[in-house]
């Protein structure tokens, strides 16, 4: 299937006074209609930016310095701010962490979504009131009717989202891009607004870029999933091959790093160290310092995108022209990791 | 329990309600009357000395209201707060308290607000040694200092660096060091972990493992995931807006959840191995967690229980021993709602 959005090599930088940093760093990736692509990474990896970036929210100064993306096969990065205006909302909605802040006090709920429509459907007020009506009723709220002259605050956190939701869909965008959708809500309202999601994405078809730190978030709703660390893609697969068999060894630390229930241990598995700021990415791999696997190569060259069996990895292990030597003890070992957590997955079942 | 031990913290019947009433001028004028949030509405439970108990729940259900009771930063409503046979409602000045507050320490949720952004942290970690005098001169103090630093994996240079210059993580292990400084043997957690990446939550978590047995520490653990709380804890509680509705053993909390629910919270843990993505089809639970100024009468779950009948709506249950497990739930003490063994599975939550 064709792409709906098409990242190429983009660069998102920071010029500051000592010198311009780069925030997200050469990531290249596509989404297809009615994909939901998730992003996951650690604070500052650069997953918001790149959100950010996609429906033109950079805030000066960052600012994008190379590379292209396309909607619809259509250049989107350098539009002029009001052509941009024109298609955020009406064909890439955005949903952001707090649906709080991205409603307006002031208006009731139901003049933000017929404004919204208006702005880009050619409608009727009552035509528009009809819609609101009809979003409401179909991202969940009850009693729409009378829900709909309703002020932000009198509804609860969950049910704030899923206005935000509505607003997002007002237009019938083909893109969505989720921004931590449900980090600031209760883990039962969590899971109601992850099967809203995959509802919506299942019946208009509608892609999905979500972009969270919730690798639980990530397992339950994204077909394919890209890991980020640094400013860059370390890896990116099809979601159970992330899960279930990781190969770049940030991506493996990290899944090891969550807590599971049923395997109790005395302690977590833990990646020593923290992810460098952005004016301390050491040369070569950014991950090389807390790397267990680094090799000199590592500290020199910035591996990029290699393919890994099931996934694409940016990580030397990957390389082919590697010594034979060196990849084949990585390969046994990413046999061995595969075994662990297979074994585990045959026992749920 | 074990009535041999005597527990090191014991609440009883703890209540904490909170005035929300309107203006006075607005209850006189549109006869409105006075209004209260149950924050708190009679919870008991026991701490062992050395052992992670754990407080589950969603917001607003009362459970860092209970943090707060213990350390002595709300006064109860009703109930008694009870730490080794000391009632900490008897205790009527700062100075009677001065000895419990040294024993008991907090660590908060946010590892942004909680340190003073214009002191270095040196001064941060001192605090609690210079209010309660524990150190005999300024090279104790500094040397001290620099030993609570390296027992959080922080190096002492670090002590004159200020807050802004670490991450989160690196925060959190202040506050923790800060925690550590006055030999505490209580430990109120917040939430600690909630404000950190999973990597880092890793790391602290086992770093409070580490201090819990280098040191004999008794923890109060207050989080709503999980999948964290199976990892540290020893006995587990649910609470449910401002009650327990079940207190076990943490095994027998996930392989024999008992009431209905405890068996939502772990129905909507997002599972790992069942990574399907979008294909995979979770049917949720409906509805929210109610107005707490205006609870349900009854049980206060059961506009969202499936097994609710009318004695739920009616009768508010109690606490009730059943198989090991403490559960305040009508169905389950009349055998209308069976145990569910669950095998625990490999499931997991960032």
């Amino acid at each position: 299937m064709a792409s709906l959005l098409e990242v190429e090599h983009l660069r998102v930088e920071v010029p500051g006074r000592r010198g311009t940093l780069v925030a997200v760093d050469d990531i290249s990736f596509s989404i297809a209609p009615g994909e939901v692509l998730g992003v996951v990474g650690e604070s500052g990896a650069g997953k918001s930016l790149t959100g950010a970036a996609v429906i033109g929210l950079l805030e000066p100064p960052l600012r994008i310095a190379g590379g292209q993306i396309r909607f619809a096969g259509k250049r989107i990065d350098n539009l002029p701010y009001e052509a941009m205006r024109r298609i955020r909302g009406k064909e890439i909605g955005a949903i952001f962490q707090d649906p709080l802040t991205s409603l307006n006090p002031l208006y009731t709920v139901g003049r933000q979504l017929v404004e919204t429509i208006r702005t880009h459907l050619d409608l009727s007020p009552a035509a528009a009131r009809e819609r609101a009506l009809s979003l409401l009723r179909e991202v969940g709220i009850a009693a729409p009717e009378q829900r709909i002259d309703h002020y932000p605050h009198q509804f609860s956190g969950g049910m704030r989202q899923r206005v935000v939701i509505a607003l997002a869909l007002a237009a019938n965008p083909r893109l969505i891009i989720a921004d931590e959708p449900t980090t600031a809500l209760d883990v039962s309202i969590q899971a109601q607004i992850i099967a809203l999601l995959k509802r919506l994405c299942r019946d208009h078809g509608t892609a999905i870029m979500l972009v969270t730190h919730d690798m639980g978030v990530i397992a339950e709703t994204a077909h394919r999933v890209a890991v980020m660390y640094a400013g860059r893609i370390v890896e990116i697969g099809p979601v159970r091959t992330i899960v279930a068999e990781p190969h770049h060894p940030y991506t493996i630390g990290l899944m090891d790093s969550i807590p599971k229930i049923g395997e109790r241990r005395g302690r977590l598995r833990q990646i020593e160290g923290a992810m460098p700021r952005l004016n301390q990415i050491p040369p070569g791999c950014p991950y090389n310092s807390r790397c267990p696997e680094a090799f000199d190569r590592c500290r020199r060259e910035r591996p990029d995108l290699l393919p890994a069996p099931g996934s694409d990895a940016a990580c030397w292990l990957y390389d082919p022209k590697q010594s034979a030597e060196r990849s084949l003890s990585a390969f046994q070992e990413g046999e061995e990791g595969a075994q662990r957590s297979g074994s585990g997955l045959r026992h749920a079942r | 329990m074990n009535g041999a031990l005597e527990p090191l913290l014991k609440v009883e019947e703890l209540k904490r309600y909170f005035d929300v009433s309107p203006p006075a001028l607005e209850r006189l004028l549109q006869r409105k009357s006075r209004a209260y949030v149950k924050a708190l509405d009679g919870v008991s439970f026991a701490i062992r000395r050395g052992e992670t108990f754990a407080l589950v729940g969603e917001s607003g259900c009362g459970k860092s209201t209970v943090a707060r009771c213990v350390v002595g930063l709300y006064r109860p409503t009703a109930g008694r707060v009870v730490f080794e046979g000391t009632d900490l409602g008897s205790l009527n000045s700062r100075h009677e308290m001065a000895p419990l507050r040294r024993r008991t320490q907090m660590i908060f949720q946010d590892p942004y607000a909680s340190l003073n952004p214009r002191w270095r942290v040196r001064r941060i970690v001192a605090e609690p040694l210079v209010t309660h005098g524990l150190a005999a001169s300024k090279r104790d103090l500094d040397e001290r200092v620099g030993q609570l630093l390296q027992q959080v994996k922080l190096a002492p240079a670090d002590g004159d660096k200020y807050p802004h210059e670490f991450s989160g993580g690196q925060r959190q292990r202040i506050s923790i060091a800060r925690a550590l400084a006055a030999h505490p043997e209580f430990l109120v957690c917040d939430e600690p972990t909630s404000a950190l990446d999973v990597s880092v939550q890793a790391q602290i978590l086992n770093l409070m493992k580490d201090l819990q047995r280098d040191f004999g520490l008794t923890y109060l653990f207050i989080s709503h995931n999980l999948a964290v709380i199976y990892q540290v804890s020893d006995r587990i509680g649910v609470m449910y807006l401002g009650r327990l509705v079940e207190l076990a053993d943490t095994e027998t909390l996930f392989a024999q959840p008992r009431h209905p629910y405890t068996r939502l919270l772990l129905d909507t843990i997002p599972r790992l191995d069942a990574a399907q993505g979008a294909g995979s089809e979770r049917e949720p639970v409906a509805g929210e967690v109610p107005n707490p100024i205006n609870p349900p009468p009854g049980c206060a779950f059961h506009p969202r229980c499936p097994f609710a009948n009318e004695r739920c709506r009616a009768e508010r249950p109690e606490l009730i021993a059943a198989d090991g497990t403490l559960v305040a739930c009508h169905a389950v003490e009349e055998g209308r709602l069976p145990a569910e063994l669950r095998d625990t599975r490999p499931v997991a939550v960032a």
